[in-house]
């Protein structure tokens, strides 16, 4: 006998996520993360992107006007993204100034970024635990699907943007990566 | 001993360039419809990105193989003519096919193309298989995760075509073509839709504690607590409360992937010339790693070493993995 649904209907006033290591860390005295200065820089990247990969949004059907919080659990901000082509936004935006969305990516700014990068597998993520899906699943997956048939490394074409400092930090972070895999 | 045949997964052009890139003898795909068994959202190819896929993998060698692996329902054959037909025109080297009226209708009217069984036919005995190569010259049976290593050598004698098992991916042990799981809960067919548990339908909700509670359509099937391992959201591999059981339990399997990379020698011995990874839903990282790992592991047992195999328990769903029935037939 299948048990019967014993949880509400996720809304979009779920609860906070965890939030780890920086943010935690950071005094109560602190001032909010300089998010202005973010927004352009995101905007440019998403527009990159686009530009370079026109044929990813064909992969995401009717979900390309969906809006997609990206949850980097251990920075102080998440991201909203609209993967509209004709209507194109990524914004930063602090925790507790949510706008409604339609589904929810979390993890942490390491693994987002070698997931979006295609060199982790977000199924495996998910087995893990690393990896938190919420909201839309099918758009998720569209979105999965679509940035995964992507050839090019979309970090380095954003870290491209940024000349020898942006490749730096990508070495870095790659670095990371192979470190945490090797331990 | 003949060098098998590495057949690896493919639901982009991207991973399929992956896997070629990583040694696949043969990849398989599908349409972005439901002609096969893997047609979830963003997935799969346009009949342009299969042609450029089909020339890409010729180039490097590489066999395509398409997945005609769905049971058309009453009135709706022509989906599964066009694609076939499709297919022949664009040049792939061989049709999977599961329903009757397909391979008959591709061995009449593509009889040069290869006919290869899928497991969806659920094809476990020498006198059915022998009857679709009989009626449908099918040159290729992928065998059910359900017999043993022994068993399938036995086969192996009686048959008049090759044997093709999954290695990795997927346990898959329900009678796979006949499972209406999905259906009794979704009202979508795996077997005519071509999706097991379709992602409009699953939810996943996570506490404040950190659990995750997983539900398909109206019905929560799993909740995995905050340190405990997550699963495909899937009917046979939810827990369930039954009178037979003390507490939810897994009733049909449970989140757990195949790894046969300990028996290929074995599975080569018996008779089987082509190895399958499971997988087409998964990332070119997934294909990458997996189909490098098998690539190596293969090269090394024909060059008569010790099959070199690499940790692959990460990709597992679960986080576990079995040799299942090809072990033995009580592995749970």
């Amino acid at each position: 006998m299948l048990q019967q649904p014993t949880v509400a209907r996720m809304q979009h006033t779920e609860s906070k996520p965890a939030i780890a290591g920086f943010l935690q860390r950071r005094p109560r005295w602190a001032p909010p993360a300089p998010l202005f200065l973010l927004q352009p820089v995101l905007r440019r990247i998403v527009q990159r992107i686009a530009e370079n990969n026109p044929d990813m949004f064909g992969r995401l059907g009717p979900h390309y006007r969906a809006v997609f919080v990206i949850d980097p659990v251990n920075l102080p901000f998440v991201m909203l993204l609209r993967p509209d082509p004709d209507d194109l936004m990524l914004v930063a935006r602090r925790r507790d100034e949510m706008s409604e969305y339609d589904a929810r990516i979390s993890g942490s700014f390491l693994d987002l970024l070698m997931l979006v990068d295609g060199d982790l597998d977000g199924d495996a993520l998910f087995f893990s635990r690393n990896l938190t899906i919420t909201g839309n699943t099918e758009a998720v997956v569209c979105l999965r699907n679509a940035l995964d048939d992507i050839d090019d490394s979309i970090a380095e074409e954003v870290a491209d943007m940024f000349g020898r400092p942006g490749r730096a930090a990508l070495t870095a972070l790659r670095r990371m990566n192979e470190k945490r895999e090797t331990q | 001993m003949i060098r098998p045949e590495l057949v690896c997964p493919a639901g982009t052009p991207s991973a399929m360039r992956t896997a070629v890139d990583a040694g696949a003898d043969a990849v398989y795909c599908g349409f972005q419809n439901a002609t096969n068994a893997r047609n979830f959202p963003g997935l799969n190819f346009t009949v342009p990105e299969l042609e450029r896929a089909v020339a890409h993998a010729h180039a490097g060698g590489t066999k395509v193989l398409l997945a005609l692996n769905t049971f058309p329902p009453a009135g709706k054959v022509d989906l599964w003519k066009e694609a076939a037909d499709t297919g022949a025109r664009l040049g792939v080297d061989a049709f999977i096919v599961a329903d009757i009226g397909v391979a008959d209708y591709i061995a009449r009217t593509h009889p040069d193309i290869r006919l290869h069984l899928s497991v969806q036919a659920a094809a476990s005995t020498p006198e059915s298989i022998r009857y679709y190569c009989r009626e449908f010259n099918v040159k290729r049976v992928v065998l059910p995760r359900i017999l043993t290593v022994p068993e399938i050598k036995l086969m192996a004698d009686e048959i008049p075509c090759e044997i093709e098992t999954f290695i990795f991916g997927n346990h898959g042990l329900m009678v796979e073509g006949r499972c209406s799981l999905t259906n009794y809960i979704t009202g979508l067919s795996t077997n005519m839709d071509g999706v097991c548990s379709p992602a409009a339908q699953v939810e996943y909700i996570k506490d404040d504690a950190g659990n995750l509670s997983t539900r398909l359509g109206e019905y929560t099937i799993d909740c995995f607590s905050c340190n405990e391992s997550a699963g495909y959201p899937t009917i046979c591999k939810g827990r369930y409360l039954t009178p037979a059981h003390d507490g939810p339990y897994y009733a049909f399997e449970e989140p757990i992937s195949l790894n046969l990379s300990t028996l290929l020698p074995d599975l080569m011995k018996a008779g089987v010339t082509a190895l399958k990874i499971e997988g087409r839903q998964r990332s070119k990282a997934y294909v990458k790693s997996v189909v490098s790992a098998y690539r190596k592991a293969v090269d090394s047992i024909m060059a008569g070493q010790d099959p070199q195999i690499s940790d692959l328990l990460a990709l597992t769903e679960g986080q576990k993995e079995t040799q299942g029935a090809f072990k033995s037939k009580t592995w749970r």
